[in-house]
């Protein structure tokens, strides 16, 4: 019993609080103290502030509807869609019923406001996350006239936003061209201040 | 396939491949005890901590000792982390207010954490308070990849030397931690929170949208929790989407980081097995079969998700590939990459959901699982996972020209093939028995969220996931039921310790035993040929075992679509 108690439980014991204090209290600390002073904005959340207030974080996407904005991907991410207190996916499989149908319901919804034409695929199915920040190019190119025209200013211009807001691949391979979609629409309201 | 797709695999495994003898020599020097850089940091540490707990770093133990030692650790750790998770109300560190978790799911979630599983039945941004997430879950994904670390230096131990001894497990577990995990953990994760991964001990913050609506935006020590969930193949995310989250992998640089991360130390290890066993050539066997799987699981997955969903319609331009359930920022193909590689050790946590990947695609991930986690497997249990298909392949081969197998000079007799046979049985075993178990059980039959062949896939995945230590899953599935939270930590503790102890059993044996001269007759273990013989050996024993369940899973849906 004590052999049990002095080879066994109690090197657990000890142990396990050694590395609660180190890798549980010790780690997580010196890694926030410094990432607070070296990268303050990013440990914080990469927050937007506009007129004084934060209207989001730049990595968190948000529901737009409004015909003057450009819309993101629809959201499985809570009951009205990007919920970023409750990620979540759709998680419904290829070949289900379901998601045919929603995508199909979700086609017609654009070729409605926008005036027809092949949809871009980012536009009608829903992120990982539900959060997603970003769209494809062609997903805003799709969305260009209507933005332009619900706003009265040219197409021209709504492009020369969207190319200010679009992120090629580092090194030319990694990762997607895209298009920030809080970040363009907070430009075409004149509240990006940098 | 797109050439930026395979530029991001090459690169990923170049850096594993350029990394492998520098962190795999660092392995082997810190396991036994070598001065390094670090000492003058970490040893005032490390020597408290043997004091405190009466240990005596230069005492060995046996198998038996060791193997005892791994057991009775992960049962503490399952009782504290139990015990967390039902007081984190009363205890500090609860900005949201989390409640007690409830029975059944703190010990599921107890047992998992603690086997590096990382099965989640509970959402991070609710159910558990800052506490339980830096205290229990963050504390538990170092302990329990430095637990399996050791595991595996004990087993190259035994193989490159004549002792009794195998090492002190508790000597391995702390050095494992201290000089390995806590140093890659601190650079990483200040890396990952400069591309955007925050790291803050504040609550939720609330904003009004460009829109007017509020928006609740969950935030926490995330960097921290993120990288070690990774680097220890753990794979339990601090949000609910994990590693699809935008917080915890923003950029298609911390995607790449996640990779490599996700890589290092299984593969590693191979080098630090060579050392162990005194040639090089042996470590890099293993290497080579491990990342053949790898590579072709990886290309499977990437040309399928590329290819999008055929039952989508045509008014839909599908250039970017099947892009339900994946993020703009890293898009189809490399969804389906991260997906194969996330699968492929015990993370399982990719930047994709894995229920809207296609059918094959699913299919490969379960392989993988199935497989036994061996391509190239968790830290740790990955190499103690190649190693009984390496035995089994040598003991194949010996029966084909009918004579004793040995391995490394050592004869491979009849107490090793028991072993090996029960570290391959066990595993297999309790997939494929819950799984029966749970089609035929109303309890069981409730899991999944669609009727079969998709719900079928829905299990199988579930129980090769909670066997195979990864803790990913078609996240449509309900695993939080008292019937699933029960029989899930069984299917968890299976996989652990099925093979862990029979193959400690095995150090135990092989340990003492004198090498015996090479012959004409020897079997050369350190040729391209062995390791084909090796991923062969892997391919055939896991489709002998579960092509009846593939077929009726992910074989049928893909043939239906």
């Amino acid at each position: 019993m004590t052999r049990l108690l002095r080879h066994y439980l109690w090197p657990a014991f000890a142990i396990l609080l050694a590395m609660t204090l180190i890798t549980g209290v010790a780690y997580p600390a010196l890694v926030t103290a410094i990432a607070q002073v070296a990268f303050p904005s990013q440990a914080n959340g990469s927050m937007i502030v506009a007129n004084g207030e934060a209207v989001g974080s730049s990595l968190i996407g948000q529901a737009f509807s409004a015909p003057e904005y450009f819309w993101g991907r629809p959201s499985a991410a809570g009951a009205d869609g990007y919920d970023a207190s409750g990620s979540a996916g759709s998680n419904l499989g290829p070949n289900d019923k379901r998601l045919i149908e929603r995508i199909t319901a979700e086609v017609d919804r654009l070729r409605e406001a926008n005036g027809g034409g092949s949809v871009p695929v980012d536009l009608v199915t829903t992120s990982a996350s539900g959060l997603d920040p970003d769209i494809s190019p062609a997903a805003a190119e799709y969305q260009v006239a209507r933005v332009a025209k619900a706003r009265g200013v040219s197409e021209a211009d709504i492009r020369a936003a969207v190319a200010r807001h679009t992120e090629q691949p580092l090194l030319g391979f990694l990762g997607q061209s895209r298009v920030n979609v809080l970040e363009l629409n907070l430009d075409l309201d004149g509240l990006l201040t940098d | 396939m797109s050439l930026a797709g395979l530029l991001t695999l090459t690169t990923v495994l170049l850096a594993v491949l350029l990394l492998t003898p520098f962190i795999g020599g660092f392995i082997h020097a810190v396991m036994e005890g070598r001065r390094t850089w670090l000492t003058p940091i970490l040893g005032p540490a490390e020597r408290a901590i043997y004091r405190v707990a009466g240990i005596d770093p230069n005492e060995g133990q046996g198998w038996k000792a060791y193997a005892g030692s791994l057991g009775v650790f992960t049962l503490a750790s399952v009782v504290l982390l139990y015990l967390l998770q039902r007081l984190q109300s009363i205890l500090p560190l609860n900005p949201t207010g989390a409640g007690a978790v409830e029975p059944a799911l703190a010990f599921n979630t107890a047992v998992s954490f603690a086997t590096t599983t990382n099965w989640q039945n509970y959402a991070g941004e609710t159910g558990v308070s800052h506490l339980t997430q830096m205290a229990g879950l963050t504390v538990q994904n170092f302990a329990a990849a430095g637990a399996g670390l050791a595991a595996a230096v004990a087993l190259g131990r035994a193989l490159g030397s004549r002792r009794e001894q195998i090492g002190n497990f508790w000597v391995d577990l702390t050095r494992a931690t201290l000089y390995v995990l806590v140093p890659i953990s601190v650079l990483a994760a200040l890396f990952q929170v400069a591309q955007g991964v925050p790291q803050t001990l504040a609550g939720p913050q609330t904003v009004t949208t460009l829109q007017g609506a509020i928006q609740t935006i969950a935030i926490g020590p995330i960097a921290s929790q993120d990288v070690i969930k990774i680097l220890g193949s753990n794979g339990g995310g601090f949000l609910n989407a994990n590693g699809a989250h935008p917080f915890l992998n923003p950029t298609a640089v911390s995607d790449w980081m996640d990779l490599l991360l996700n890589l290092l130390i299984p593969f590693a290890l191979t080098w630090t097995f060579g050392r162990y066993v005194r040639d090089s050539r042996q470590g890099w066997v293993l290497f080579g079969a491990m990342a053949t799987l790898l590579v072709a699981a990886s290309l499977a997955s990437m040309t399928l998700e590329a290819g999008g969903n055929p039952l989508i319609p045509g008014t839909v331009d599908q250039a970017a590939g099947n892009m339900e359930g994946k993020e703009v920022r890293f898009g189809a193909e490399v969804g389906g990459l991260s997906a194969a590689q996330m699968a492929a050790t015990t993370t399982g946590a990719p930047p994709a959901t894995y229920a809207s990947t296609v059918p094959a695609t699913g299919g490969v991930a379960m392989g993988l699982m199935l497989i036994g986690e061996v391509a190239p497997g968790g830290v740790g249990s990955g190499l103690v996972g190649i190693l009984v298909y390496a035995l089994l392949a040598i003991f194949l081969a010996g029966l084909m020209v009918g004579r004793t197998p040995e391995y490394l000079g050592k004869r491979v007799e009849s107490f090793e093939i028991r072993m090996i046979m029960l570290a391959s049985l066990i595993p297999t075993a309790a997939v494929l028995g819950l799984l029966a178990l749970s089609v035929s059980l109303t309890d069981g039959q409730a899991g999944p969220a669609t009727a079969p062949p998709h719900g079928f896939s829905e299990i199988l995945y579930a129980f090769a996931s909670m066997t195979g230590n990864n803790g990913s899953a078609f996240a449509s599935f309900t695993g939080n039921t008292p019937y699933y939270n029960v029989i899930g930590s069984f299917a968890i503790l299976a996989g652990r310790f099925g093979a862990v102890f029979p193959m400690l059993a095995l150090a135990g044996s092989m340990g003492p035993k004198r090498q015996v001269a090479r012959s004409l007759g020897t079997l050369p273990t350190g040729s391209g040929m062995f390791a084909a013989l090796l991923v062969g050996t892997v391919v055939a024993i896991g489709a002998l075992s579960y092509f009846a369940a593939l077929a009726l899973g992910p074989v049928a849906e893909q043939l239906a679509i």
